[in-house]
């Protein structure tokens, strides 16, 4: 059960200077030119306002465009490793949408698969999510179509729908409560608050269900591959700014006496992302390329990981330079028949 | 339209061309590139003034490669492209027909490199008031604060490679920033990884580069790499003539020792 509160916009100030002093440090969307991104936020007014939705995704909170993982040096008794050293604080992301809140549970699935990704796991536990639901949404907005919606409160802590100028606060985990309980005074009773009535519209863009059952058996049409990517470049940015890509390459930066073994983030889109030793390419051309990427979200994340790999921000598709519209091209392929 | 169409569906037809690269209807109300292979999609072609991409950047594309020969509508960033393509040789005569719609609605072929030297104006005004305002700016700051202004514009670099991706004369089969043994340029989108791609791309796109600013429209943090080129464009013209993009045999400052070449750049 989500317990509803409601909060004046007004009190957003004192909200933050209540979680400050609490320890927490508040990343927030802020403009920076035409572009905006999550960045250390003092008060709202530094907030970016009026946003449909960020440039880049929050998930560089948690997984860093590149870290460093460890270094290593030549000592007197050999290579000497130094583990790098844990340095995140408590960090509220506010602000958020609900597709990037609910993003962080494809991340969790990778990072805690087979192993647990100690690097991730230690930025990741120390994460709470704000998110702010939507009002407004443009023409790549697909939320909708991938088990999400403008209001959702799935992988949010505390939930805010605008409402006149209340927020309505949806307290949806015991993080929630704790963020709630910070600052309890600012909450008053939520009763006649009228949350479906501020959220924006979403139109379905293809059905889930029918996508699932047709994709696996899509592998072996390459003329569906091939007219989707031809115009596809083969650069990174639909990978970079998405909140669910987790992809990374790990490189030694190093001199011969010692250096660093560095992740950074890596992109399925580029001719060298899976070019063997030996020369060989198993996705050799584009089409390839572009296939691996719409199955490896909708095939095999939810067939391996019980997860959908796409949150349908739309952030890949505004952010192509040749505009391939990501649900545009699944709902061709939902509604191509088996 | 029609006239491109038309034009676009006799060369499908005829298998005088395999493939028409030009514009098609896109997303939020944009255009985008498309590449008609079926003489009955033709009508999917447009031609307006949402058609901002430089769509010689497929010329090169191994996937476009092969599918034959190609028909591409020729904007003019589109035909200097073509020339500095072939002045490197990476595209021969008759390689490519161009296809330039008009403005009484029917449309000029260009079957030859000549031919499309024979269309292509020097470009003028290529950058918007605003970008001009932002280059007279950057031309104002001393040398460290012109430093610090493309390192901070740097620091937003995603290593996404966009603008490499899609830039038409950035085409080598292997790049630099992909060489690992040396690692010329680190990997990591940190501050020295980002200054030393894109101080390579600048450098490498010098003389050379047709001012498409497709890298500055391709960029999703918004980088002005243009500017940056720009500045070099004009730079190497000083020094050495010539300007990129206007003929198909011209050598350019890169590939180009003469004794009579200034050397007042080394300072």
């Amino acid at each position: 059960m989500i317990e509803q509160k409601r909060m004046s916009t007004t009190s957003l100030e004192a909200l933050f200077q209540r979680y400050k002093t609490a320890g927490w440090w508040i990343l927030a969307p802020r403009a920076e030119g035409d572009i905006t991104t999550f960045g250390e936020v003092d008060s709202p007014g530094d907030v970016a306002a009026g946003l449909i939705q960020t440039t880049l995704s929050p998930k560089s909170a948690v997984l860093p465009i590149w870290e460093e993982l460890f270094r290593f040096r030549r000592g007197e008794s050999g290579i000497e490793v130094v583990e790098a050293a844990e340095s995140s604080v408590p960090t509220i992301i506010f602000g958020l949408r609900p597709c990037d809140a609910r993003a962080f549970a494809a991340l969790d699935a990778v990072f805690t698969w087979d192993s647990q990704d100690e690097p991730y796991l230690a930025r990741r536990n120390k994460v709470a999510f704000v998110s702010i639901a939507c009002n407004q949404a443009d023409d790549y907005c697909f939320c909708t179509s991938t088990g999400g919606g403008p209001g959702d409160t799935a992988g949010s802590d505390l939930l805010l729908t605008g409402v006149g100028d209340e927020y309505l606060v949806e307290v949806v985990t015991e993080r929630g409560v704790e963020l709630a309980g910070i600052a309890g005074e600012l909450f008053g009773p939520a009763e006649g608050m009228d949350k479906a009535a501020h959220l924006a519209s979403v139109p379905v863009r293809f059905d889930l269900d029918r996508l699932r059952q047709v994709l696996p058996k899509t592998f072996d049409r390459e003329e569906l591959w091939i007219d989707q990517s031809l115009r596809c470049l083969g650069c990174g940015a639909c990978a970079y700014v998405c909140p669910t890509c987790v992809c990374f390459d790990i490189q030694d930066e190093a001199t011969r006496h010692g250096g660093a073994r560095v992740r950074c983030w890596d992109s399925c889109g580029f001719s060298l992302f899976t070019l063997h030793t030996s020369g060989h390419n198993p996705r050799e051309v584009q089409s390839h390329r572009w296939r691996q990427r719409v199955m490896h979200k909708f095939a095999y994340m939810p067939e391996r990981l019980q997860v959908l790999g796409c949150v349908g921000c739309g952030r890949c598709s505004r952010a192509c330079p040749v505009d391939m519209n990501l649900a545009e091209h699944l709902a061709v392929i939902a509604e191509s028949g088996e | 339209m029609t006239g491109l169409q038309d034009a676009a569906r006799d060369l499908l037809q005829s298998g005088e061309a395999a493939v028409v690269i030009g514009f098609g209807g896109g997303s939020a109300g944009g255009a985008r590139p498309l590449m008609v292979r079926d003489p009955t999609s033709v009508g999917d072609l447009i031609f307006d003034d949402r058609c901002v991409h430089n769509l010689a950047v497929y010329l090169l594309k191994p996937e476009v490669k092969s599918l034959g020969k190609p028909a591409i509508v020729g904007t003019q960033a589109v035909l200097r492209s073509i020339l500095q393509l072939a002045s490197e040789q990476q595209v021969k005569d008759r390689d490519v027909i161009a296809l330039i719609p008009e403005a009484d609605g029917g449309v000029r072929r260009l079957e030859t490199l000549g031919e499309i030297e024979g269309a292509v104006s020097k470009p003028d005004a290529v950058l918007s008031p605003e970008e001009q305002n932002c280059l007279d700016e950057i031309a104002s700051l001393s040398r460290e604060e012109r430093w610090r202004f493309w390192q901070e514009e740097f620091s937003r670099c995603l290593k996404c490679y966009a603008c490499r991706a899609a830039c038409p004369m950035c085409y080598c089969s292997q790049c630099i920033v992909e060489v690992n043994q040396p690692q010329w340029i680190p990997v990591p989108a940190h501050p020295l990884g980002n200054m030393g791609w894109h101080l390579v791309r600048a450098m490498h796109l010098a003389g050379r580069c047709v001012n498409c600013g497709e890298c500055a429209r391709a960029c999703p943090v918004d980088i002005p790499l243009n500017l940056l080129n720009q500045v070099i464009e004009k730079e190497v013209a000083e020094q050495f003539g010539g300007k990129a993009g206007l003929s198909a045999t011209a050598s350019y400052a890169l590939s180009t020792f003469t004794t009579d070449d200034k050397d007042t750049f080394i300072r």
